[in-house]
């Protein structure tokens, strides 16, 4: 007898493990699935199934309306890239308006960092108005500069005689393209600011002190000892600020609507303009894939070379 | 550390008044024509009113229902933001608790989606919106937005999470707690900072959005504030004195929901982007 249940005790214990292991295991995924699931399957029916399906559709002649989905192949590609000069002016537009943009508002919002970094009295209440047009949409901005455009500059103009006010600033290519650039560096450099004087209250005083009395003039401290060491603050910036800009879409609708003569359109306009309001849903998603591939391109090799420097810093 | 107050410091107080000054110009234009009547803009759109009208402002009130588009507009952005702190700190909690190749993956595929621009995803949403019934109406809308902004408020929550202490999560194990009874009594009121900003970031961005309300709200009894707005500039362009009311009208909750927080706004932001 005793033998037996010295050989069957464990053998047992082992059983009884296993089998509230497999419990304790199942009980496990079900707590993780609790609390991950609803976050995941909402992310994946409303983002990673239609990127999948677009993807498909992307090699179709789909309108939108009918129910039979023709497999074309690579025609929609091809399409693309023999006969649509449209899609590459508005390329051409969103890359030219993304790098202009990019400089002057991170010029501009670093800059006014800078300036309420100092010891100002009104520094809290200057934040929040650069801030302030951070928090209207970009649609609404659009509409508010059509009028300032339009009716303000004229008046400006009249006022004050300067020329720049009189140009018929929403009329002409060029200058509806500065226009926008202005729009947007108004409205994003606010925000900007914000993460650059995050950044440099990050900054050690006692450095600065250090190299102050080692006379070091300002130019150096700021090119020498403060943008090297606030350089991650760079990375984020230019990481927003140039996915934004690639992303245009309120702001040329409501400001331009992508006029004159299409000059002004965005990719992200042209695109939708393909799917809804030409019903090619097909060639609307190839565009989509494309536009895709390059922002994901531009904004890892942005992150990657910026990275990099700061590894060096 | 306070610096003394130099002649210096004096010229850039000047400097950044004056700059100051100069953003806020196109509020000045916008509002001061807004109670203008039609021929006083047409006139001088920088002089100062001849005389006030609020007639503009009673005529939009009811040609775009304010009222109505200002309750689609709360109403969508109230529930987005709730679910969206549900969703995205318990998901993000229990990816940071519990270690292993699975977490990372899906973790990677959180982030990686957040290089997806819009325009790649609508149009196949709009063809899976309609099967799954969540075109027109605001629920669907409301679920979508859930869809759009796990990534980013998952990714702000995981980085905060990482540096909560896991010693108070263990003792309250210990002494019976369910693990829904730690998220909910103590997790989760240690990431009150970040949920501020989450929660802020969220409301600019689904109380301002203009294409997806577009895409999938048709009735004119859903539209939220910008898409109101919107159809009012596309049926009166040209109206400025009404057209102009009709923006004060759009931009003033959000500019006083800023104005009201705005020292956590600004700190929720600076926050926000530099995890």
């Amino acid at each position: 007898m005793e033998t037996k249940v010295e050989i069957q005790e464990p053998a047992v214990k082992a059983e009884i493990k296993t089998v509230s292991r497999k419990k304790a295991n199942l009980k496990k995924i079900l707590t993780y699935s609790a609390f991950v699931g609803p976050a995941l399957i909402f992310f994946l029916v409303i983002q990673i199934i239609p990127f999948l399906m677009g993807i498909y559709y992307s090699f179709t002649s789909w309108n939108g309306v009918s129910s039979v989905v023709e497999w074309v192949g690579l025609e929609n590609y091809i399409k693309i890239f023999k006969n649509d000069p449209k899609f590459f002016d508005s390329f051409i537009f969103t890359t030219k308006f993304m790098l202009a943009s990019v400089i002057i508002s991170n010029l501009l919002g670093f800059g006014l960092a800078l300036l309420l970094n100092a010891a100002l009295k009104s520094r809290n209440l200057l934040r929040t108005v650069f801030f302030i047009p951070n928090v209207i949409g970009g649609l609404l901005l659009g509409f508010i500069w059509q009028f300032i455009f339009v009716k303000g500059f004229t008046a400006i103009g009249n006022l004050t005689d300067l020329s720049v006010f009189k140009l018929p600033w929403l009329g002409d290519e060029t200058t509806a393209f500065w226009g926008i650039v202005i729009v947007f560096a108004w409205q994003i450099s606010g925000y900007m600011m914000v993460i650059y004087i995050a950044a440099l209250q990050g900054v050690d005083q006692t450095l600065l002190e250090a190299a102050r009395i080692d006379g070091a003039s300002s130019w150096t401290l700021l090119t020498k000892i403060i943008i090297p060491l606030i350089l991650p603050a760079f990375t984020i910036c230019f990481f927003l600020t140039i996915s934004m800009a690639f992303k245009i879409f309120d702001l040329n609708i409501s400001l331009t609507g992508g006029g004159p003569f299409n000059s002004t359109q965005s990719v992200a306009i042209n695109i939708y303009q393909e799917a809804f309001q030409n019903n090619r849903y097909g060639l609307g998603t190839a565009k989509s894939i494309l536009f895709f591939l390059v922002v994901a391109i531009f904004t890892t090799v942005q992150v990657m070379m910026t990275k990099k420097r700061e590894v060096e810093a | 550390m306070n610096p003394r107050y130099t002649k210096v410091t004096f010229l850039l107080e000047i400097i950044g008044i004056v700059l100051g000054v100069i953003f806020l110009i196109p509020f000045y234009f916008v509002i001061i024509n807004s109670v203008k009547g039609f021929a006083d803009i047409l006139i001088d759109a920088a002089a100062w009113p001849q005389e006030f009208l609020f007639s503009n402002y009673l005529k939009v009130w009811d040609i775009i229902n304010f009222p109505r588009a200002f309750w689609n507009s709360l109403i969508i952005t109230v529930i987005s933001n709730i679910g969206l702190v549900v969703i995205s700190s318990m998901a993000a909690w229990k990816m940071v608790r519990t270690q292993g190749k699975f977490s990372k993956i899906l973790f990677a595929l959180f982030v990686s989606a957040m290089v997806i621009p819009f325009q790649t995803v609508m149009i196949p949403l709009m063809k899976l919106g309609g099967t799954l019934n969540l075109t027109n109406s605001i629920p669907g809308l409301i679920i979508m937005y859930f869809g759009f902004g796990v990534p980013l408020s998952l990714f702000l929550y995981h980085g905060f999470i990482k540096t909560v202490p896991i010693e108070i999560e263990e003792s309250a194990r210990i002494d019976g707690c369910s693990q829904f009874g730690v998220f909910w009594r103590i997790v989760f009121p240690l990431l009150k900072p970040i949920t501020v900003t989450v929660v802020i970031l969220n409301t600019l961005w689904i109380w301002n959005d203009y294409l997806l309300p577009l895409l999938v709200l048709q009735d004119a009894e859903l539209r939220t504030i910008p898409l109101a707005t919107s159809s009012f500039f596309a049926q009166y362009t040209k109206q400025w004195d009404m057209g102009l009311a009709a923006l004060v009208m759009g931009i003033t909750p959000v500019v006083i929901f800023f104005l009201f927080l705005q020292r956590h706004i600004i700190k929720g932001i600076a926050q926000g982007s530099i995890k």
